[in-house]
């Protein structure tokens, strides 16, 4: 046999003899022969030698242009490039988290189970909120699983989704909501912040509001929150994890829930995926949470150990019923995530949140001195701000490319009527140096020229 | 034992996992002021955030984050793995889990720098291999499944069976067509129900008949003008092929209705036959389960999406197709969103290091590799089925496809020895057990998903195992024994009613219990 398939052609024999058949054929005569396929009807390419698969696979990487140090990124619009240190990559890639199933059996995965305990307990000490779920898929889905949540807790359907959520996010959240029937009404931006319709006579059930929002800002919230809290509205906030090192928590904020995409946590960009959707929500919601939730409990001999918990809200048990239908999560990027939250520690996600900070705050200085240059918005911001820029972000992406950057993420689609449409996205890790802001101000100042 | 069969050559092995102490959370190891964290030299002069952030939202304590040594996280993460069962270490037969050998090379594949180091947002100019990539892939899963058109998007079979289902609601609502009801067996797999609740349908039971297989009859009284269309998964849970597929797919489409394939059993008819052919409509697939992606712990996995020409229309966007050619003729890549697409389903694209994974597989194994990992896959679940059958007959006395159901009934009524004790004595024996008590129409179920990848004495060894198992299970010591199963684990049984009624989920939960 060819493959990772072990069998010699003696065993199958010998299979075969036991089962009293005489060809693996037989084994498939169930099947209606109106519609079996012949033995090489599949119109694949014919198989190949790993190397050759690894040389395929190279050639059509190649196609891509990837960073590095000839192409650097001031792309953000969550994903991230940040610094991955090698002990991270080492951990997260062992084959026994990699090669696991679902932990069904917690005496053989208590490895699973613990690191899952230990990024629910770091999730929530980011979010500040009692209960973190096992993780969802990205952070699109975790505000879709947000707003199932909070739907079914408050008064109406009625949704209000600023216009300063990720515009993904809140298709994601459009195209499910043609299934949950939820009504989603976006709340228009206007300069950096959302012009939030209090006056209206329908009020919603739910109210999401980005924290900062796509645009790296920071709405003023107090009046927003305080109107949600007056009116039995619930508050789903989707933050930036990274920010939370200096920022006050959306629990502290008065959030019932808090979403946020992983990435920035040892994620590599890959292209967008698999990255984490962190979930987080009080405790008095725990029975309504989606997904896995693991719990620490004791083993016949009284040890610590830890299985998953509060299992009749899931699919399996509850069905159709069930407070969610998420079966497989990202399980292995959330440990990825716990072991980068564990490895920054408490002084180095401070210090990565300043030297974002600090990194955006310079280039925004070079930035607005150019002549063709605008900040979009005079509100505070943290990590990532939007720019109008007097040529068509589009057509600077492209030329940056040239140039060896990545400058942005033009800000288009979901904006369209909005004061933002046009602008370009620009963010800062910790990853680029004085120097490569510099040359990436002076070369943007040039092309627009 | 009765059943004669001659004993392979050569020996198989299970490793135990690491028992002994209990681990330490991270936090525990925390000593104020120690940090693993460096950073490179930027010259960039730091700021202090209040010059412009007001201290509204500023926090006045710091986040609380464990303060370890790399050298210390390193060994806690460490040894977690070391408590931790996986595919790499030994057989897994869960069923319905597909846990199949994750061939290296593709591990190899997806951290190639062309493909790991690229913004999901970065223009098509910059990303035509990724997009060619996905194009590939669609065309190689569209024609497995035997579709017209696929998506990439989803990120899980859940996430998958949700798009299909508003695929379906959008076809349906586009002809005003107004549809109640998804029809689902009794047996279907938990995640089928939930996701028809989500879609905005409501799901309809149809029994199971004494073969194990959708009961025509039931289904005739069911289908109806208000039928959306039918979840099914063919092989079934059971492990049964629904033999009357054709009749069913005439039934559904006769009254207007589709047919969705729940594909997390494809393992069982690569190259055999294919979903399109049966009658069905749309498709989803797990590429973590039959594509060999590593399952992660439980995830990130795949959940792809194919459907017939005439929902093409409808998927979700924005896709990658070719947009054009360029000087030399060669396709060039973009991104389109089809004209009735009912929308975006992921942040970006989806989980794209999975499609590297994925890919790699099939073009490993090419067409008629395919078919020869379905065939090996089904022949050892059959061997295994017989092999067990004294002591754990199967539910349904018939050949199955790729997995198979047994039941521990009889030997629960000879001894109280339940399901769960046989999977916790396995474990003992240094194997995964299989999956118990799904689906929930067999009793006291132990459903075995051999895969092909496990050799013939892997096999046997497993079926030592069950055959100790169930000579325990007739002295009354060794049924205590296996109650109490498993002791040279990690851990040994858990106490999950504890873990519920009390529940910590975080470690600083655990420091406020009083249960402590
Ligand atoms: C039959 C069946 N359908 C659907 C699913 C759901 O897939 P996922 O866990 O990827 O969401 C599974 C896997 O658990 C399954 O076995």
């Amino acid at each position: 046999m060819s493959g990772f398939i072990p069998h010699t052609p003696n065993e199958v024999a010998e299979m075969l003899t036991f089962l009293g058949i005489e060809s693996v054929d037989q084994l498939f005569e169930t099947i209606p022969s109106a519609i079996r396929l012949s033995r090489d009807s599949l119109k694949l390419p014919d198989s190949k030698s790993e190397f050759d698969v690894l040389e395929e696979l190279e050639t059509l990487a190649a196609k891509n242009r990837a960073l590095g140090p000839d192409f650097i990124s001031f792309a953000g619009g969550g994903a991230y490039d940040h610094d991955i240190a090698s002990a991270i990559k080492s951990l997260s890639t062992r084959s026994e988290f990699l090669t696991a199933y679902t932990p069904y059996q917690p005496e053989v995965a208590q490895g699973v189970l613990q690191a899952l305990f230990e990024y629910q307990s770091l999730v929530s000490r980011l979010s500040g909120l009692e209960i973190s779920n096992a993780s969802l898929y990205d952070g699109a889905s975790a505000l879709v699983e947000a707003i199932n949540l909070t739907v079914a807790q408050s008064k109406n359907g009625l949704v209000w989704i600023s216009q300063g959520i990720n515009p993904a996010y809140r298709q994601v959240v459009n195209t499910f909501a043609n299934g949950t029937g939820h009504s989603i009404q976006e709340i228009p931006i206007r300069n950096g912040s959302t012009s939030w319709p209090v006056e209206n006579p329908t009020l919603p059930g739910t109210i999401v509001i980005g924290y900062p929002n796509y645009l790296g800002l920071l709405e003023p919230m107090e009046q927003i929150i305080s109107f949600a809290q007056a009116n039995d509205i619930k508050l789903i906030f989707a933050y930036d994890p990274v920010s939370m090192a200096l920022l006050r928590s959306p629990g502290e904020l008065g959030a019932d829930v808090a979403i946020a995409e992983g990435q920035s946590f040892g994620v590599g960009l890959n292209f967008g995926g698999p990255y984490v959707g962190l979930f987080s929500t009080r405790e008095k919601y725990v029975r309504h949470l989606p997904g896995r939730l693991v719990g620490e409990t004791v083993d016949s001999a009284g040890q610590t150990g830890y299985v998953t918990t509060l299992r009749t809200r899931e699919q399996d048990i509850r069905r159709e019923k069930a407070s969610s239908n998420v079966c497989t999560n990202q399980t292995l990027i959330a440990i990825t995530t716990a072991i980068s939250m564990s490895w920054l520690g408490k002084s180095g996600i401070q210090e990565l949140a300043n030297r974002c900070y600090s990194g955006a705050e310079y280039l925004k200085d070079l930035l607005v001195r150019i002549d063709g240059v605008e900040l979009y918005s005079s509100l505070p911001s943290v990590r990532e701000f939007a720019v109008k820029t007097k040529m068509s972000s589009e057509l600077l992406v492209d030329r940056m490319i040239e140039e060896g950057f990545l400058a942005g993420v033009p800000i288009l689609e979901g904006f369209e009527s909005s004061d933002v449409y046009g602008s370009l996205l620009v963010t800062v890790t910790e990853k680029r140096t004085r120097a490569q802001i510099d040359h990436y101000a002076s070369t943007l100042e040039r092309i627009i020229r | 034992m009765t059943l004669k069969h001659k004993k392979p050559g050569g020996k198989a092995s299970s490793a135990p996992l690491m028992g002994g102490k209990e681990e330490s959370t991270i936090f525990e190891f925390s000593s104020p002021g120690r940090s693993s964290a460096t950073f490179r030299e930027t010259e960039i002069p730091p700021r202090n955030p209040s010059q412009t952030i007001p201290s509204y939202y500023l926090r006045d304590s710091q986040l609380e984050f464990p303060e370890v040594s790399e050298r210390d996280l390193v060994a806690h993460f460490t040894r977690l793995t070391h408590r931790q069962f996986s595919v790499d270490l030994g057989a897994y037969p869960l069923g319905s889990c597909t846990m199949k050998y994750n061939p290296k090379l593709a591990d190899a594949g997806s951290v190639i720098p062309q493909f790991a180091n690229i913004h999901p947002l970065q223009p098509v100019s910059t990303i035509q291999g990724w997009l060619e990539l996905m194009v590939t892939l669609e065309n190689y899963f569209t024609e497995i499944t035997g579709m017209a058109a696929a998506t990439l998007q989803p990120a899980a079979g859940a996430q998958g069976e949700l798009t299909g289902l508003l695929i379906m609601k959008a076809f349906h609502e586009h002809n005003k067509d107004e549809r109640k009801n998804i029809i689902i067996p009794d047996s279907a797999h938990g995640t089928n129900p939930a996701s028809v609740t989500l879609s905005g349908y409501t799901p309809i039971t149809v029994k199971s008949n004494s073969r194990g297989l959708v009961d025509i009859d039931a289904l005739k009284q069911l289908v109806d003008k208000d039928t959306a269309g039918i979840m099914l998964t063919n092989p079934n849970t059971i492990g049964l092929f629904e033999e009357e597929i054709v009749e069913i797919a005439k039934m559904v489409h006769d009254v207007g209705g589709l047919l969705y394939y729940d594909g997390a059993n494809l393992n069982a008819i690569m190259g055999i036959v294919r979903p399109g052919d049966m009658g069905f409509d749309i498709v989803h697939s797990n590429l973590h389960k039959t594509f060999a992606t590593p399952h992660g712990g439980g995830g990130p996995g795949s959940g792809p999406v194919a459907v017939s020409a005439r929902l093409a229309e409808f998927l979700p966007g924005p896709r990658p197709t070719i947009t054009g050619r360029d000087g030399t003729g060669n396709p060039v890549y973009g991104m389109e969103t089809p004209a009735k697409s009912i929308g975006r389903i992921h942040s970006f694209h989806g989980n794209a290091m999975v499609f590297v994974r994925a890919l790699a597989y099939m073009m490993y194994y090419g067409g008629k590799g395919l078919r020869e990992v379905s065939e090996i896959a089904v022949l050892n679940a059959n061997w295994l089925k017989k092999r067990l059958s004294e002591n754990f007959p199967a539910a349904h006395d018939r050949v199955c496809m790729h997995e198979f159901v047994c039941t521990a009934a009889k030997l629960k009524k000879d001894s109280t020895v339940r399901a769960l004790d046989v999977a916790k004595g396995l474990l003992e024996e240094g194997f995964h057990s299989p999956t118990v008590y799904f689906p929930l129409v067999v009793e006291e179920a132990l459903m075995f998903e051999p895969t092909e990848t496990e050799s013939l004495q892997t096999l046997e060894s497993i079926a030592s195992a069950m055959d100790k198992i169930a000579e325990m299970a007739k002295t009354a010591e060794g049924r205590g024994e296996l109650k109490s199963a498993p002791k040279v684990t990690p851990i040994s049984r858990l106490d999950e009613a504890r873990a519920a009624r009390n529940l910590i989920s975080t470690y600083d939960a655990s420091l406020a219990s009083t249960d402590n």
